[in-house]
């Protein structure tokens, strides 16, 4: 009884994160119809650059991951306007493979500067960890999951409630339509794909300070993300969130009680069952978008 | 091209020319070495690939082997075994080494010894240790690098003075992390201690709670943790933030202590680790005086530190490689292997000798490296009370 409670609470920080990542990820794959291999390499850059901002210009914590988000947004507007904008009526097939290309190119471009060695993020937080009974947690996770909830809920009013988040489901419900009402297409795109990688470079900066910043870090993210929006179904927020808590619990207690060795076995198969069943993911609607 | 610059480039290849004419007789000494130079290990291959070049640049300062300078050809494998095959491959046939030196995993030695076999190139190998290397009966191999079992048999004489009763393992889910364990499990096991729990990990988790909270429950006294320093950084914070409480032991020897003491701080406070080389105390190894050396002109060159318990296998296997010219007298392949065979060195690590294993008639070499136990301390990397001198 004792152990599982502690799997659920790190099942649940853990999936926090994924939540996260699948939010990014899925107004990008969901909404855009851009399969973004890169999403990942935003959630490396959000660790470096928080990195870069904590130990080399000594800014505090808050700053450090506002930077990360800051320049997570800009690189992916930049990403849109550059590469997506020219190929918008080409197949998803065409974008997939220029992300791709993103996705090494980015990867190479971390290693080059910052070379092969992971790197510790500082954050002031205790390292002590907060014990409730038989549970222990570092305060710093518990900073981590209430930062998440809180990008999370932000993301959700974003979309739902201003004129930005109307304008971006109207595009991609009918493009055409949403430009006769006067809704500026190409900066919806931009707007879109850039909030998506903000997101995924937040997660790195928070999570950066759990965990290590190497290069090859996205590769598990992105494969995370991707899973979390299979789960929940293309473009849908709940989904995202409940299925990244869902698959963090899911493997936190298949490694428990199963197999350490099945870790991620148990993420895909889940996955796979709900491909079976429930094709469109878990909490799709009749119609797919907002 | 002008008339001008047709005489500049004539007058610089005779210049050219005229420098190499004394040696021109003497075509440098080609040794291959396959190494994984970019993807996710890239860091440990380029420190073992500074570490042949400091080994290269030795030898040719003392004047090369029979007046012939060395000359090393590094070819990057990507960390992919598919890419070690096709860069052995390369190596013998475009380039026509006749010994190589490689490479770096187990699963890339794995992929490319099928091409040393047929080729009939040696290979030393300098940091895989999966036992299957040497017992598949492929007579070009040369290691000198332990074996997960013979690494658990150096640790042998000290299990009782690391006070070990009751130990659970953690380990990447790999031939490399699994092979620990079983080599590991069965000697502790022959020393009277109990084994609880087994659990593994993706090469590429950073979350390891899962397995943190199963091992805490065993109620053990020592965790051995066989993986690369990234993880061993990531289970050490975790367990730090579990209150596990335990005895750590990293095997493997890749576990760069300096590293750890940089990123996990107090979380690797008191932790034990099996390690190769003591760049930390260079004076405590069999041969002091080599191994200083090593470190001067490691730090000359503005190597970082942490490189160095990777960087001495890149020394050791092309001075061990240099040695079997030497005494085969020609850069033949065949001559070169029955040359390993012969050879008797001190490497970096320590003495270097080739023993027979695997299948009777197609033995490989294996040559018995030195082991050694470090501990954290105060931050410090230091030796364990109980190796410590009096």
């Amino acid at each position: 009884m004792d152990q599982l409670l502690q799997h659920l609470v790190n099942g649940l920080v853990l999936g926090g994160t994924y939540a996260l990542l699948g939010i990014g990820l899925t107004l990008i794959f969901g909404l855009m119809n851009v399969v973004n291999f890169a999403h990942g390499e935003f959630y490396t850059l959000g660790a470096y650059v928080a990195f870069a901002a904590l130990t080399l210009a000594g800014v505090n914590f808050i700053v450090g991951i506002l930077a990360a988000i800051v320049a997570g947004a800009a690189l992916g507007w930049l990403c849109e306007v550059t590469l997506l904008r020219p190929l918008r009526n080409e197949s998803i097939d065409t974008t997939m493979l220029v992300m791709i290309g993103v996705w090494i190119a980015m990867q190479n471009g971390e290693l080059l500067v910052w070379g092969g060695v992971a790197k510790s993020i500082p954050h002031p937080f205790p390292t002590a960890p907060l014990v409730m009974g038989p549970v222990a947690i570092a305060p710093l996770r518990v900073i981590v999951l209430v930062l998440a909830v809180g990008l999370i809920a932000s993301s959700w009013l974003l979309i739902h409630q201003t004129k930005l988040g109307r304008a971006m489901r109207a595009t991609f419900q009918d493009r055409d339509t949403a430009a006769l009402m006067g809704v500026s297409i190409g900066r919806v795109h931009a707007a879109t794909f850039a909030f998506g990688s903000a997101l995924a470079s937040a997660a790195g900066a928070l999570l950066g300070p759990v965990f290590l910043a190497y290069p090859s870090m996205g590769d598990l993210a992105s494969l995370k993300a991707f899973s979390v929006v299979i789960l929940g179904g293309l473009g849908n927020l709940t989904g995202a969130t409940v299925g990244g808590l869902l698959l963090g619990i899911a493997e936190e207690l298949g490694a428990g009680y199963i197999s350490s060795g099945y870790r991620d076995a148990v993420g895909f198969v889940i996955i796979i069952m709900v491909l079976v069943l429930r094709p469109s993911g878990l909490f799709a609607r009749q119609e797919r978008i907002g | 091209m002008g008339k001008r610059s047709i005489v500049l480039v004539a007058l610089v290849l005779v210049a050219l020319a005229a420098l190499t004419v004394p040696g021109a007789s003497q075509a440098p000494l080609k040794i291959g070495v396959i190494q994984p130079l970019s993807g996710p290990v890239a860091a440990s291959g380029n420190y073992i690939r500074m570490g042949a070049e400091i080994a290269r640049d030795w030898i040719n300062a003392r004047g090369g082997i029979a007046g012939r300078k060395v000359d090393l050809l590094i070819e990057d494998n990507k960390s992919d075994p598919k890419e070690a095959a096709s860069a052995a491959e390369k190596l013998i046939v475009r380039d026509k080494v006749p010994v190589i030196m490689g490479a770096w995993g187990s699963s890339m030695t794995l992929a490319a010894m099928p091409k040393l076999e047929e080729y009939g190139v040696p290979m030393v190998v300098e940091t895989s240790s999966a036992a299957s290397i040497t017992k598949r009966g492929n007579p070009w191999i040369f290691r000198i690098s332990p074996p997960s079992e013979m690494e658990a048999l150096g640790l042998e004489q000290y299990v009782d003075k690391l006070g070990v009763k009751r130990v659970d393992f953690l380990a990447v889910n790999t031939d490399w992390g699994r092979g620990a364990i079983s080599a590991f499990g069965d000697m502790l096991q022959k020393k009277g201690a109990a084994v609880g729990a087994k659990e593994f990990m993706d090469q590429s988790a950073t979350d390891m709670n899962a397995q943190l909270t199963k091992i805490k429950a065993t109620g053990g006294d020592t965790l051995f943790l066989t993986t690369a320093v990234e993880q061993i950084t990531l289970v050490m914070k975790q367990a730090q933030e579990q209150r596990l409480g335990r005895k750590i032991v990293t095997t493997g020897g890749s576990s760069s202590p300096t590293q750890l003491i940089k990123q996990a701080g107090a979380a690797a406070e008191g932790s034990y680790h099996i390690v190769f080389f003591m760049p930390w105390f260079p004076e405590a190894m069999p041969d002091g005086k080599l191994a200083k050396a090593f470190v001067d002109e490691w730090a000359k060159r503005g190597h970082p530190f942490e490189g160095l318990t990777e960087g001495f296998r890149g020394h050791d296997g092309i001075a061990t490689i240099a040695e079997a010219i030497k005494v085969a007298g020609k850069d033949e392949a065949a001559a070169i292997r029955d040359a390993l065979w012969k050879v008797s060195l001190m490497g970096v690590n320590g003495p270097i000798k080739f023993e027979k294993d695997g299948p009777a008639g197609k033995e490989s070499g294996q040559s018995k490296p030195s082991i050694f136990v470090v501990q954290i301390r105060d931050g410090k990397v230091a030796l364990p009370d109980f190796l410590a001198k009096k």
